[in-house]
């Protein structure tokens, strides 16, 4: 399977009107790396993210997953499929279907998009739900649910669809502080098997903890990238300090 | 003033009921299609698809923008002149195409707005997960929409089985025709509309409940 397929961005742009948001950002993501996204509100990280699976469409650009590659001057409403298929996505507003339980949450992508059974997708779901702790609100709908069960939900539901990316974005964001740390432990789980991430954060301890790499970013483009240690103790661009100082 | 005559008020009751599944069959298959007809014209509307949408959005102006007296008229009356093969129109099938087309225009309207207002959260999931946009609408966009669309959507409803009356125009005996000869037999026109007024009062009424009973099916979803 394609589950270890590595991930290159090239030259991806993106503005919105005349304020360009994405500039020309170059990536590399090994498979099974974790790589945490930092920096300022309104930087584009979240852009960057949306991106990649064109939830937002790049100007320029050209995404590799494994085999399949999408330039974003030419994709096809197919490519842009497929490239979705080969992602999943965490929402900072949790964005469950709001007219399915937790279960349907989870089975329904499966069904429809992978064409799984209903068995096995039923099977998968239970699977899940225990993991992220869920069983005993299976079947309750989202507005029954706290915001870290729903988003436990969201990231259940980004689980199953077992993508060569899982993208976060700013995932504990819109969170109370009560439910931050379950959020976490969750990611944490999904971190220790080795599933290729990228996150949008500004959880630093938990950055510091599970990334292989954390990227910096600002005014749309990557400043400066590193194991964690290194960047967060050792910053060499004055942006990343500045930043730093700020939040740490 | 005279005394009302309740004992031939009694009587009408069970003939102007003989027509209430007329009546019904009427508001029933023009609502189904109605409905049909909306669902797709709103999902064209929020797409905007090229060419289609300049005819969509010419019906919708053209049957709202006219009584729905006048295009039944023009159906029934009017059509089967240019059209040859409507020569043998039946009341009732014109009359079942006029609410069709009718009230699709304004449900078309409500079922469009009730899409729009479903929350960019559900569209952005629906994209994240890799749906097609076929799936995405039928699994979640259109669901959602329903709920919000619902009690308009009945509201029209209840103006098309009031509607119905108006195939008496094209000279089908249904419950208002049968009443007008019942009255016009027997002089006692108060009477007579009386009872009629009350049975399309009572069905409506019957249908307010069908209506809360389905508007609390459609929000399981978002009780807490």
């Amino acid at each position: 399977m394609t589950s270890n397929s590595g991930i290159s961005v090239t030259g991806l742009s993106k503005a919105f009107g005349n304020t360009a948001v994405l500039k020309d950002i170059s990536l590399e993501i090994a498979p099974g790396e974790r790589v945490v996204v930092i920096g300022p509100s309104g930087t584009g990280k979240s852009t960057l993210l949306r991106c990649l699976n064109f939830l937002d469409r790049p100007d320029e650009g050209v995404i590799r997953v494994g085999d399949l590659t999408v330039d974003a001057s030419s994709a096809s409403r197919n490519d842009i499929l497929a490239l979705r298929r080969r992602t999943s996505f965490v929402f900072q507003n949790y964005a469950l279907f709001a007219n399915k339980t937790a279960r349907e949450n989870i089975t329904q992508p499966l069904i429809t998009v992978k064409k799984q059974s209903k068995t096995d997708a039923n099977a998968r779901a239970e699977a899940i739900l225990r993991e992220t702790g869920l069983t005993e609100r299976a079947d309750a709908y989202p507005a029954a649910l706290s915001g870290g069960q729903q988003q436990r939900v969201g990231i259940g539901r980004a689980m199953a669809l077992d993508a060569d990316l899982m993208l976060f974005d700013e995932p504990t964001s819109a969170l109370d502080p009560e439910w931050v740390g379950e959020v976490l432990d969750l990611m944490r789980r999904v971190a220790e098997k080795r599933q290729t991430m990228l996150i949008v954060t500004h959880e630093m301890q938990f950055a510091r903890e599970i990334a292989d790499r954390i990227l910096f970013m600002t005014d749309g483009r990557i400043i400066e990238q590193g194991p964690p240690k290194e960047l967060l103790e050792n910053p060499q661009d004055t942006r990343t300090k500045d930043f730093l100082r700020r939040v740490v | 003033m005279r005394a009302l005559d309740f004992e031939y008020m009694w009587d009408l009751v069970p003939i102007l009921l003989g027509y209430v599944p007329l009546t019904l069959f009427m508001a029933v298959v023009g609502m189904v299609f109605a409905l049909v007809l909306a669902s797709i014209m709103a999902v064209e509307r929020v797409f905007r698809v090229p060419v289609l949408d300049v005819f969509v959005r010419l019906f919708i102006s053209f049957f709202r923008g006219t009584p729905l007296l006048v295009q039944l008229f023009l159906f029934y009356y009017g059509l089967p002149q240019v059209l040859s093969f409507l020569t043998n129109i039946d009341g009732v099938t014109a009359t079942i195409m006029g609410l069709t087309l009718h009230f699709s225009a304004y449900m078309a309207e409500s079922i469009r707005a009730a899409i729009l207002g479903v929350d960019r959260s559900q569209w952005e999931a629906s994209q994240a997960v890799g749906m097609t946009q076929v799936q995405m609408m039928s699994q979640i966009i259109l669901p959602q929409a329903a709920r919000v669309a619902a009690p308009t959507l009945v509201n029209y409803f209840i103006d098309m089985i009031k509607g119905t009356s108006l195939a008496f125009t094209l000279g089908v005996t249904e419950m208002m025709g049968a009443t007008q000869k019942e009255a016009a037999g027997s002089f006692l026109y108060f009477e007579a509309f009386l009872v009629v007024a009350a049975i399309y009062w009572i069905m409506v009424e019957a249908l307010a409940f069908v209506q809360r009973r389905l508007e609390i099916y459609l929000n399981k979803a978002h009780a807490r």
